[in-house]
């Protein structure tokens, strides 16, 4: 909870001419989070991350990166950031070697610990074999390793990721989320992606941009707690609809086919223990029983189609 | 400044790796050797005819490096439209723009690259004149001030080509504009001759002009100051653009 903030955006704003592609945004990320930065394409999310990692100067608004002001010191800020863009800035006529070697060194890692950082990047990433080869022989998948192992050889606190999963085999997705996973318990991570299951397999807390704007900023767990929004049940006995209906916590019922009831959920109470125990109490044959609640997907689409709706908890979600 | 070296260190590796540069220094060497061969043809031939004030060194530095320097008008755009435009296309530029290093720093490291480059070239111009020391009497004064024109212009063309690959996305173009700036600022000379001081300028400003004295052997610090001074300046105007660019 009072973990140190290590990224902070405030009324981050980018204009390119009349079209504003990120307006006022505010981002907060603490130590050993992984944020999910979600939307449709064009939503912003690139334009965001390049603001976020000093490779554009924003409009307005500004970012502080450990404490220290990105726009003030670039070169000291810079320094606590790793950043992987939506295409790996790769040098392909380079050997792994050699090019993590350069990008140790550009981030001011001295010369006698350049290879051990090499060395952890590449194990981390799943490079060591390969070491010796010219990054531009190596398959898409790989050439996405050893950005992602740029980004992350001189250990920085906050890593910065533009949808790194893109282009790759089922199986090296898997991969690069076990890796991200395990950089999130070091690192603090913000991740883009327009992949809802991407976000919900690695994320700690999910953003959702739309039109420059965050739509939704919630933790994963807190939207799988209370966004209960009915109860789907299955009775073989079933007892008249009112009596459903005066279930404590039930606002509305529907029936559905086959002895299946929609129980539309009053409030953020979870109403299932007490269904369950009516209809064992009362013997209506209980057979199915199961919370619907709303998913990532489900908010995804009902927030970016159609018109922005301002949805941003402001409580802290952290 | 060990990120400069950094960063020059890598940008010569990544010359020296692609076949483009060996390419460039092989044509080079090749051309040059032929107007080598036609000078000293042309030195053995006027000797003969009684010439004994112009020797072998003059034909050198006059002839040889001059025809060198006009060949690197041609090679070094090629070199320098690498080093942002085709770093843009490819996205790498990322890499540098979101380290902790400043802009004068990648502009340095890369300019260092460039010249590292240059100095291949000159290198395989000093060996090429040596060879005359086995039979002749070199004015090594002369021809050391020779090829430091030659390392001088070809720097100036680099520093140049630099800022026009800062220009654009589109290596092709960059290399085109690297080459017009290149050529525009060389054939000025042709106003020296004009009437006015506009002419006068104009034609002070050529990079050919400065040339000439350090040819005749003379070390002249303004001729060497000016092209340092036109390497600075676009050295910072390509810093300036790359702060446009972010913002």
């Amino acid at each position: 909870m009072d973990k140190q903030i290590l990224i902070e955006a405030r009324e981050l704003s980018r204009r390119y001419g009349a079209t504003a592609a990120v307006n006022g945004l505010n981002l907060t990320l603490r130590q050993g989070e992984i944020l999910g930065l979600l939307g449709p394409n064009g939503a912003g999310k690139s334009t965001t991350m390049k603001m976020l990692a000093g490779c554009l100067a924003p409009s307005g608004g500004e970012v502080t990166i450990n404490g220290v002001k990105l726009a003030e010191d670039p070169k000291r800020a810079k320094t606590h950031l790793g950043y992987l863009p939506e295409q790996p800035p790769l040098y392909p006529e380079l050997t792994v070697d050699e090019y993590l070697g350069f990008c140790a060194g550009l981030h001011g890692i001295p010369g006698g610990e350049r290879a051990a950082a090499v060395a952890r990047a590449k194990q981390a990433c799943g490079l060591t074999d390969v070491g010796q080869r010219l990054i531009h022989n190596l398959s898409k998948g790989y050439q996405q390793r050893v950005g992602l192992a740029q980004a992350i050889v001189h250990r920085p606190a906050v890593i910065i990721l533009d949808e790194p999963t893109v282009g790759l085999d089922p199986i090296q997705i898997r991969e690069i989320r076990v890796l991200i996973r395990e950089l999130g318990q070091s690192h603090s991570v913000i991740l883009s992606s327009h992949i809802l299951p991407e976000i919900q397999a690695v994320c700690d807390r999910v953003m959702i941009i739309n039109k420059g704007r965050v739509v939704y900023a919630e933790t994963l767990d807190r939207m799988a707690q209370h966004r209960v929004e009915a109860v789907i049940l299955g009775l073989l006995r079933p007892p008249a609809l009112e009596t459903l209906a005066r279930l404590p916590g039930i606002s509305h019922v529907d029936v559905l086919e086959n002895g299946q009831f929609r129980l539309a959920v009053a409030g953020d109470a979870d109403p299932r223990e007490a269904v369950a125990d009516a209809a064992a109490k009362n013997g209506w044959g209980l057979v199915e029983l199961r919370a619907q609640a709303k998913t990532l997907e489900e908010v995804f689409v009902e927030l970016t189609s159609g018109d922005v709706t301002i949805h941003e908890t402001t409580k802290e979600a952290a | 400044m060990s990120t400069v070296l950094s960063i020059a260190r890598n940008e010569t590796r990544r010359i020296f790796v692609s076949p483009l540069a060996w390419t460039m220094l092989g044509v080079f060497q090749f051309i040059v050797a032929m107007a080598f061969v036609k000078s000293l043809d042309t030195y053995a031939m006027n000797a003969e005819m009684g010439d004994r004030v112009t020797g072998v060194s003059d034909y050198l530095t006059m002839n040889v490096y001059g025809f060198a320097s006009v060949i690197g008008l041609f090679v070094i755009p090629l070199l320098t439209m690498r080093t942002f435009a085709e770093e843009r296309k490819s996205q790498s530029l990322t890499l540098l723009l979101s380290a902790p290093v400043s802009l004068i720093e990648i502009v340095l490291g890369k300019f260092f690259a460039v010249l590292v480059f240059v100095l291949a070239a000159a290198a395989l111009l000093a060996v090429q004149a040596s060879v005359l020391m086995f039979g002749t009497h070199l004015d090594l004064g002369k021809v050391a001030a020779g090829l430091l024109g030659f390392v001088l212009m070809l720097g100036a063309f680099g520093a140049s080509g630099l800022f026009a690959s800062t220009l654009t996305r589109e290596p092709t173009i960059a290399a085109l504009l690297g080459f017009a700036i290149a050529l525009v600022v060389w054939i000025s000379s042709m106003f020296q001759s004009s009437p006015g001081w506009l002419g006068q300028l104009v034609g002070y400003l050529s990079l050919i002009t400065h040339y000439d004295s350090l040819s005749r052997g003379v070390f002249n610090s303004a001729d060497v100051v000016y092209y340092l001074l036109f390497t600075v300046f676009f050295l910072w105007l390509a810093v300036l653009r790359l702060d446009i660019e972010r913002s």
